[in-house]
């Protein structure tokens, strides 16, 4: 008799732990009271939305970009790939279905472009003049290199314009900060101020021009000053028209005509030029997303297009959401350049706005240069809106804009028949195994049962569960998928079944030593298999998309499951049930009677030993 | 009969997979070329979700229902097309439809349900399951076939990866054949059923290697039997445990596959049915009589396993004689050698090809 290994001396510690590991998922589907999983497209319908583009000539637009936009928008919609949404190309136009119904907020989301740019600020005003603004004030003596003075204006993004500038200042920001990961100071302060540094311009680079520069790299459309060089150019301070925004500030090298844009833009209006596409090698006018404020924005410096990776998470110091984004080499070294370049400027020329979508959404103070190719975005997000714009930033911008057509919740694409259909013949085909279990294996096919139970039931926690938490969806091909890997669950204790029947075949053990080493054997075999059907699903999930990723995602689930089943439910439930002398002593029906066992006589097998 | 059953019932059976191995070359033969031949000739029946289609848009009429919208247009688009509510509007999905094919729709649809002729609206709709979806997917295929080799390489021998690819790739295509053949549509479920195939076909392959490994294993140099033989027993081992696995997979597919193709007329269900039941008989075929074999043949090439062959061969040449001889003396001996014996025949057998 082999020696009682722990394994079978704790069966009943295993299945406790089984048991609470299905009463704490059970616990936390009847909290959510989340006991209808969510269904695919297929079988519950949907939203749709057809998308239009809107390009500048009227056209149709190139056919690689409607392409690019379709993959764009499907890695967005489907994020982690299960959720089994579908997009499709229709004429010139893209359809997206996206399960389930009321899911328009989703479908504005991922139609949105995400085009990125970084550009410096040349100029900064709140959104709109009040008529009795007073006098600007003198300049403000801090040079902007003291980021931390006005915290205030930091945690103030939303505060109307008022009357005086100080106050203006404080909204000017969309509360939002970035700074090198490295950075210590977690959220300098973006320190703008509308009345000060009439020219005293350090630093600045002469070499493009920027009205008329043509290039759209980091040092084009730097802030040449009038003077450039060092010389600060005494630009006529304090306008006695207190209306102008640009009132006290350097204009220079500004495009004119854009000064008088900046003039008459209303901030404040509810269109203020979200979803417009700027063109990157231009200077342009552009508010902050939350109306408070407008900037002169230079050239991008850096693109969307060079961001290889984002995500979102908490500052380990503040605890803030922030969005940490990684560049590619060429857009770090960009990126180090403009910081490098603009650090050592007066405000507001010293701030790297963030403009997405044409709108600022954070124009943070650099306070040194950022090399290392990494830079976040802090600020006022919550993890929503964190993680929302880290996947758009990550799975890149839209190539196209596009107009949102009407949104349509779809029936299914199936006839409930065929859900029906599916679930009453699938059933009854488990029916028919499990008749065909008990009639073979008699009181193993019990434990057969039992065990099958047990994975149905894990099964369906599992998909409760995450199609509540994580938008897994089920269709049609997962739920016969699910059918057949109750299949391959009955595959592994068959294998140990027969496993144990050979031991006892082979002869002289004991059934509890028996079950003991055929475990120890079948256990190898059920891994290596599984290995194999979890590499297929891992693969496939990783490097598929659309509904073959989701499938794979529930291949794997099931492989997962089908594992902690035989080890924490079977072998216990065996190593127990060859406790029992109904067992034990072969019982006529136990399935592991002699004559099951090709020993006709226990005489003869003797004679066979010896 | 009821004693095949009987041992079957026991285990007890003894069936020469691996010596029959040219049976099962020759018909896996003739069904590759004839599922090749099907697809070549016939080509697979894609799904609008595949090639694209064309969608037919009408104001929902008051008492129409989602049978009578299917069922008129179904003659003139020569399949099921896919029938939504979108809206206030009925929503068909079908193939691509010609100018004329068109007009005969929206002449049918005025005709069932009084909407204005103008009223049915056509557009075009690419594919949902195209371009990119469909080269990630064969991208994740390559991929996954390499790491399979890999794993399988490592955790068996580079022979039975072999072995298990082939017989992976014999049962896909034998199943797309069938596709082929029937003219059942291909739809992203059927491509899942194809993928469940892919999973359910390398496992069994794999439950099998396990124990002809470990059988193969204790062959040392003195052993009575070849690796054949070996492999052989190893199966006959596995069977019962093939036979009921495949059963228990293959009987809720098959209840599935029945309603769907009898009680619901064409839909999903048969789509995905059929991949699924045919991939998982053919799947269960192979494991037994084409990956084995394919790896015993690969096997008996090694100089090892030749040399134990022979060595197996000789001395149960002698043995047969001494036992001949014995048998002529002394017919009581017959009980001891009598499980050499069977080896001898079975050994002869082989000889003879």
């Amino acid at each position: 008799m082999a020696p009682p290994t722990s394994s079978q001396s704790k069966p009943g510690r295993t299945l406790l732990a089984l048991l609470a590991l299905i009463l704490a998922m059970g616990a936390t589907v009847a909290l959510q009271k989340a006991f209808v999983p969510k269904f695919g497209l297929d079988l519950a319908g949907g939203t749709t939305v057809t998308l239009t583009p809107v390009t500048l000539d009227g056209k149709a637009p190139p056919p690689e970009s409607l392409d690019r936009a379709v993959n764009i928008i499907r890695a967005r919609v489907n994020g982690t790939g299960i959720s089994d949404a579908e997009v499709a190309k229709a004429n010139d136009n893209i359809v997206i279905q996206i399960p389930g119904v009321g899911q328009s907020e989703a479908l504005k989301l991922v139609s949105t472009t995400a085009e990125l740019r970084m550009r410096q600020v040349l100029a900064v005003a709140p959104a709109k003049m009040q008529p009795q603004q007073m006098p600007i004030e003198a300049p403000t003596p801090d040079p902007g290199k003291s980021p931390s003075t006005m915290p205030s204006a930091v945690r103030t993004p939303s505060g109307a314009p008022s009357g005086g500038p100080g106050a203006a200042a404080t909204t000017t920001p969309a509360g939002r900060a970035l700074s090198s990961a490295l950075l210590a100071a977690p959220t300098p302060s973006p320190a703008t101020r509308t009345g000060h540094r009439s020219g005293a311009k350090t630093g600045a680079k002469s070499g493009a021009r920027s009205g008329a520069g043509s290039d759209s790299g980091s040092e084009g459309g730097s802030a040449d000053g009038a003077g450039a060089g060092t010389s600060p150019s005494p630009t006529p301070s304090p306008q006695p028209n207190d209306d102008d925004p640009l009132a006290g500030q350097d204009t220079s090298g500004i495009d004119p005509a854009l000064l008088t844009e900046f003039r008459e833009i209303d901030c404040t209006a509810k269109n203020r030029g979200q979803g417009a596409q700027d063109d990157p090698s231009k200077q342009i006018v552009a508010c902050s997303d939350d109306g408070t404020a407008r900037y002169i924005l230079d050239k991008a410096a850096v693109q969307g297009t060079e961001i290889s990776g984002a995500s979102a998470g908490t500052d380990p110091t503040t605890g803030e959401w922030i969005v940490q984004v990684n560049f590619k080499s060429k857009g770090a070294t960009l990126f180090a350049d403009i910081t490098r370049r603009i650090t050592s400027l007066p405000a507001p020329r010293n701030q790297l706005a963030n403009v997405l979508d044409g709108v600022v959404i954070v124009a943070p103070t650099i306070e040194e240069a950022i090399p290392g190719g990494s830079a976040r975005i802090s600020g006022s997000f919550n993890q929503v809106s964190a993680t929302e714009l880290a996947d758009q930033l990550k799975y890149g911008a839209l190539p196209l804009k596009f107009k949102q057509g009407s949104v349509e919740s779809v029936s299914s694409t199936l006839g409930q028949d065929q859900l029906r259909g599916g679930l009453i013949s699938g059933a009854l085909g488990l029916l028919v195994v499990v008749f065909y279990l008990l009639l073979y294996y008699r009181g193993l096919g019990l434990i057969g049962m039992a065990s099958l139970g047990c994975a149905t039931i894990v099964t369906y926690l599992t998909v409760a569960v995450l199609s509540h938490n994580a938008g897994f969806r089920l269709s049609l091909p997962h739920i016969i998928g699910l059918v057949v890997s109750i299949g391959i669950t009955a595959d592994s204790f068959i294998v140990y079944f027969e496993r144990v029947r050979d031991e006892i075949k082979e002869g002289h053990r004991t059934l509890r030593s028996a079950v003991e080493v055929a475990w120890r054997r079948a256990r190898r075999t059920i891994l290596v298999a599984d290995a194999v059907m979890f590499i297929a699903a891992v693969v496939l999930y990783f490097l598929a998309v659309g509904g073959v990723a989701g499938f794979a995602f529930a291949m794997g689930l099931t492989t997962l499951i089908d594992i902690v089943v035989v080890f924490l439910f079977t072998k216990p439930l065996m190593t127990l049930a060859a406790r029992l002398r109904f067992f034990a002593k072969g019982h006529r029906l136990s399935g592991l009677d002699e004559g099951r066992m090709g020993r006709t006589s226990p005489a003869e097998q003797t004679l066979q030993e010896a | 009969m009821p004693g095949v059953i009987s041992r079957l019932y026991r285990g007890d059976i003894d069936i020469d997979f691996v010596g029959k191995r040219r049976l099962w070359y020759g018909l896996s033969a003739v069904l590759m070329v004839v599922s090749i031949l099907g697809i070549v000739i016939h080509g697979l029946t894609l799904g609008v979700e595949f090639k694209g289609g064309s969608v037919i848009d009408f104001a929902r009429t008051p008492g129409s229902s989602l049978e009578q919208v299917r069922e008129s247009v179904r003659d003139i688009v020569g399949h099921d097309p896919i029938v939504q509510q979108a809206g206030p509007n009925w929503r068909i999905t079908t193939q691509s439809l010609d100018g004329t094919e068109v007009s005969a729709v929206q002449k049918a649809v005025t005709q069932r349900f009084g909407v204005p002729q103008e009223q049915v609206s056509t557009q075009v709709i690419g594919a949902s399951w195209g371009g990119e979806v469909s080269q990630k997917a064969w991208i994740g295929l390559a991929v996954f076939m390499i790491a399979i080799m890999l794993y399988l390489s490592v955790a068996f021998e580079w022979r039975m990866a072999l072995a298990a690819i082939v017989a992976l790739v014999h049962d896909l295509v034998i199943t797309a054949g069938v596709y082929a053949w029937t003219g059942f549509e291909v739809t992203p479920a059927t491509m899942l059923g194809f993928l469940t195939i892919l999973g359910y076909s390398l496992y069994d392959a794999v439950v099998v290697f396990d124990m002809i490994k470990e059988v193969t294993a204790k062959l040392g140099t003195s052993a009575k039997m070849t690796y054949t033989q070996a492999a052989n027993d190893a199966l006959s081992h596995t069977l019962i445990r093939s036979l009921n696995t495949s059963l228990t997979a293959i009987l809720p597919v098959a209840a599935i596959l029945f309603v769907g193709t009898t009680l619901l007329g064409a839909g999903t269900l048969k789509d995905l049915s059929l991949a699924l039941f045919v991939g998982m008989v053919v799947g269960t075929y192979s494991s037994l009589c084409v990956a084995t074999p394919i790896l015993v043949t690969l096997k008996e090439r090694e100089p090892k396993w030749r040399a134990l062959a022979k060595r197996v061969a000789a001395r149960q040449a002698s043995a047969a004689k001494a036992a001949a001889a014995a048998v002529r003396d002394d017919r009581t001996a017959t009980a001891a050698v009598a499980a050499p014996q069977n080896v001898t025949i079975t050994d002869t057998k082989r000889k003879k090809r």
